[in-house]
């Protein structure tokens, strides 16, 4: 649904509505006030009733039936003046229906986005670190360290501060990813590096190296499949990791810039006792993100258990190094 | 001993002495040194234990006595001669007489010193020259007439000669009375006095038992024993525990969670107070800094800004009521200059509310040459569309939702703003130091209703002449005409004349536009329904002003 938001949204995601500021979401009826049953659903037009916008009322006299496939390409609509808010609309009265799918476009290619810089990092600098050894591990852990200490939200807000205003939101947006993508490298670095220093002394790796196998054949071909199950074990964690980065950022208004909507745009509104308090369907979006987390990580456990491993193991926790790896993860202080 | 009966409590309850009061500060004190607080807690903190010679009422706007009892000024309205109370004493016992007062002025006059109050002191470019005529009255001579002098002594605190001048002299005095000082080392002559500070939790004041302000009843003031300053972080959270009878007062709160707490409001537990628009106003504004050479793409824009009919059309096409009503809920009023209606005495009524127009905004744009393409984006005589950043503090939510609906505004004429939060300082660092922005949102709020306070905005070179702050052209002849105003009205004593040039000041920004003002916010309070006496005011500090008068029922 978020692929082809254009489709499954009713709304343009910018467009305000300001005399529909925090409308509660719309009641699809299908008994009238004389309660005939319809056979289409229909609704009723919202009319805010005080002056301060606080309470909304269902005009009855006239019904507005559900209508699909409406002009624009989109799957659901209603005729105006009335309108279908599925979950209600934000302070400025935008759908927040539409803004949850078009938010989500950008939110998960974030996280995907910092998540491939993450573990493209990681992964060559911690298969370099392991593989040869010597200094050159020593001075890619070290630096790896300095990374982990590094508070990235001070650097992000630096960065903000430097970047040239001009630049689209999402411009801006993707650049702070790639920042805390290329921030993030140092565990995946340290996980994959451990794999690889214990993969280089197997029986077949050191086999291969007696027949004169080149260093970047051994790697390739028998070391970093070994690293498979970490790398994506990885990135099972990093990428709701770096949604909810996104989700921080936005929270101190430096993620997403208006009008475009994300996901952080979305519950960073709840940060406001008001919103909290008194319009329950703002909490909406953040529910609806537990659902596709759920989702995220059963498609990824489903992948780890059927893709079967360079050396036969079709299960990932039977491989002592990758459990051994994994084991140093969960110990260290995530 | 001091019996000055205080003039302004006549009209007040005669309370019930004792009791503790809570309230609250969402950041914690940096200092409680008066020479380098610069920021509001601070300067909450101080304004509680320090009291000043002259007083400005917060209700009445009116200047009142203080630790003088009595002025005079001369025929040429240059030298002020002031009467001090007899019989005073700072809070640790010790005498205060006009040797305090010479010394305090003599530390904020002094350049090693850099006290922020120095340039209030500085008149035509001259220091205020103090000189002692005897034991209890002082004067002090300006070097040309000023308007309204007597208001700049407040909130000027007089200091301890006793306790401070030899920091002063072994010049260590910015390093004195931190929070780290023990609360016996800090004494002032205001109506608390420091009994203990723990880091991020709490400052508590305690009475001043040598305080000289007494009520109607001829007893010492104040009533309260002591006051409690919860540190809580941030306006929602303040909210939520005034909410919950955690703290008892709660000042500048945000329309949004004033909302919150009407609806909550039950009887006898605390009372809401909407003081209608205080002296803030918002504004949006564009860069008009001469900038040479440098920033070559935003000197391009500025072609469109400093055509007064584009700024008109800006103007024109925000609609300042969907602002109040949607970020404010209705708690503040459309601007159309800057001097807000809160500022009763000063407000020129005459000014007519601008009209929000999609209609007159394109009129006003066509008239200067703009056109608009297929797509509808305004588009310049080099056929160039109009598109430009609009940066705000992130970190104000009120601004934020402004921006949002500026830019959808805009939009509907064609032009295309990139909103941009910025993080306050690297904000400030855009607009005072690298000029680096094209257009911006603030808000501004005078420390006082009268118009000397806003001089730094309007004169060219003034330090907060946000849009152009080191104008090198020559100035427009609206500008050369608002700096003589300011000029003038400094140096004339009638309120009635003033007001007449300070009406042509606002006459000239709104016809001209350097800022585009929006709306100024209503003062928002609340208190708990068993404080006696709360008189909030539109005037920082906004809720403890009083706070010799405030008491608790039982």
């Amino acid at each position: 649904m978020v692929l082809f938001a254009g489709f499954f949204s009713p709304y343009d995601p910018t467009v305000q509505n300001r005399e529909l500021p925090f409308a509660p979401p719309v009641r699809i009826h299908f008994f009238d006030s004389q309660n005939r049953l319809h056979i289409r659903p229909f609704v009723y037009r919202l009319i805010a009733s005080a002056a301060n916008y606080a309470h909304y009322e269902e005009d009855r006299s006239r019904l507005y039936p559900l209508r699909f496939f409406v002009a624009g390409g989109r799957l659901l609509g209603v005729d105006n003046p009335a309108k279908i808010f599925l979950i209600g609309t934000d302070a400025y009265g935008r759908d927040q229906f539409s803004r949850f799918l078009y938010g989500g476009r950008i939110s998960l290619l974030a996280g995907l986005c910092a998540t491939a810089v993450s573990l493209g990092l990681g992964i060559i600098l911690g298969a370099v670190a392991g593989f040869y050894g010597g200094w050159l591990d020593e001075l890619i852990m070290r630096t790896a360290e300095i990374f982990l200490v590094l508070p990235s939200l001070y650097l992000l807000f630096a960065v903000r501060a430097v970047l040239p205003l001009h630049i689209a939101p999402s411009g801006v947006f993707l650049v702070l990813m790639a920042v805390i993508g290329a921030v993030g490298w140092a565990r995946p670095a340290r996980l994959i590096r451990g794999v690889i220093l214990s993969a280089k002394e197997r029986d077949f790796v050191l086999a291969a190296r007696g027949f004169g196998a080149s260093d970047l054949y051994l790697l390739r071909r028998h070391i970093l499949p070994q690293a498979s199950s970490v790398v994506l074990s990885q990135a099972a964690v990093l990428v709701p990791a770096y949604i909810l980065a996104e989700v921080i950022l936005s929270f101190f208004g430096l993620g997403v810039a208006e009008p475009s909507a994300s996901w952080g745009n979305l519950l960073a509104n709840l940060r406001q006792y008001n919103v909290l308090e008194s319009y329950w369907w703002m909490l909406l979006p953040a529910i609806a993100l537990i659902p596709v987390f759920l989702a995220y990580n059963t498609v990824l456990s489903y992948y780890k258990h059927y893709s079967p491993g360079p050396t036969g193991q079709t299960e990932f926790d039977k491989d002592p190094v990758t459990a051994s790896a994994l084991e140093s993860r969960n110990r260290s202080p995530n | 001993m001091a019996c000055s009966q205080w003039s302004s409590l006549s009209a007040t309850d005669v309370a019930k002495r004792g009791g503790r009061l809570v309230v609250s500060q969402r950041a914690e004190p940096k200092t409680l040194n008066t020479i380098t607080a610069i920021d509001g807690s601070s300067r909450e903190i101080i304004g509680l234990i320090n009291a000043d010679l002259i007083h400005i009422n917060r209700h009445s706007l009116k200047t009142e006595p203080g630790l003088a009892s009595s002025w005079s000024v001369s025929s040429d309205g240059r030298v002020y001669t002031l009467e001090l109370r007899r019989g005073l004493k700072f809070s640790d016992g010790q005498p205060f007489d006009a040797a305090d007062v010479l010394f305090t002025f003599e530390v904020y006059l002094d350049e090693r010193v850099h006290a922020a109050q120095r340039d209030l002191l500085v008149i035509a470019g001259q220091p205020i020259k103090v000189q002692k005529v005897n034991q209890y009255s002082v004067r002090f001579e300006l070097a040309q007439p000023y308007a309204a002098a007597e208001r700049l002594f407040d909130s000027i605190a007089i200091l301890p000669r006793h306790l401070l001048k030899q920091p002063y002299d072994e010049g260590r005095l910015d390093r004195a009375w931190n929070l780290a000082v023990p609360p016996k080392e800090i004494a002032g002559l205001g109506p608390f006095r420091v009994k203990e500070y723990i880091a991020g939790q709490r400052i508590v004041l305690e009475r001043n038992p040598f305080y000289w302000k007494m009520d109607v009843a001829g007893d010492r003031l104040p009533y309260l024993d002591t006051i409690d300053v919860e540190f809580t972080g941030n306006a929602e959270a303040e909210a939520m525990r005034f909410e919950q009878g955690e703290i008892d007062v709660a000042g500048r709160l945000s329309a949004a969670n004033f909302s919150v707490l009407e609806k909550h409001q039950r009887d006898g537990e605390f009372r809401l107070f909407d003081l209608g628009p205080g002296l803030e106003y918002n504004f949006l504004f564009f860069n008009l800094n001469d900038l040479g050479a440098a920033l070559p793409s935003i000197a391009q824009r500025q072609n469109w800004f400093r055509q007064l009919a584009f700024r008109k059309a800006v103007s024109e096409a925000i609609d300042r009521q969907a602002i109040t009503r949607l970020v404010y809920q209705g708690r503040a009023r459309p601007l159309s200059t800057h001097v807000t209606p809160g500022n009763y005495l000063w407000v020129n009524r005459n000014i007519p509310p601008e009209v929000y127009s999609a209609a007159k905004a394109r009129a006003s744009l066509r008239s200067a040459g703009f056109s608009w393409n297929r797509a509808g984006q305004l588009i310049d005589g080099q056929r160039k569309p109009v598109i430009f950043s609009l940066i705000f503090n992130a970190g104000n939510p009120q601004h934020t939702q402004i921006a949002t609906l500026i830019q959808n505004d805009l939009q509907q004429v064609g032009m295309d703003v990139k909103v941009v939060p910025l993080e306050y300082r690297s904000m400030l660092d855009r607009i005072f130091k690298s000029y680096d922005y094209e257009a911006a949102i603030l808000q501004l709020a005078s420390g006082d209703a009268d118009p000397n306070a806003e001089i730094n905005v309007w004169t060219s070179g003034g330090g907060t002449h946000v849009w152009n702050l080191a104008p090198k052209h020559v100035l427009a002849p609206w500008q050369e005409e608002v700096d003589r105003l300011m000029r003038q009205q400094m140096i004339t004593p009638d309120y009635a004349q003033r007001k007449h040039m300070y009406d042509r000041v606002q006459q000239l920004v709104r016809e001209n536009l350097p800022v585009i003002c929006l709306v100024s916010p209503d003062v928002l309070a609340g208190a708990s329904e068993k404080l006696g006496n709360f008189r909030p005011a539109i005037l920082s500090s906004y809720i403890l002003w009083n706070a010799e008068e405030l008491y608790l029922r039982r």
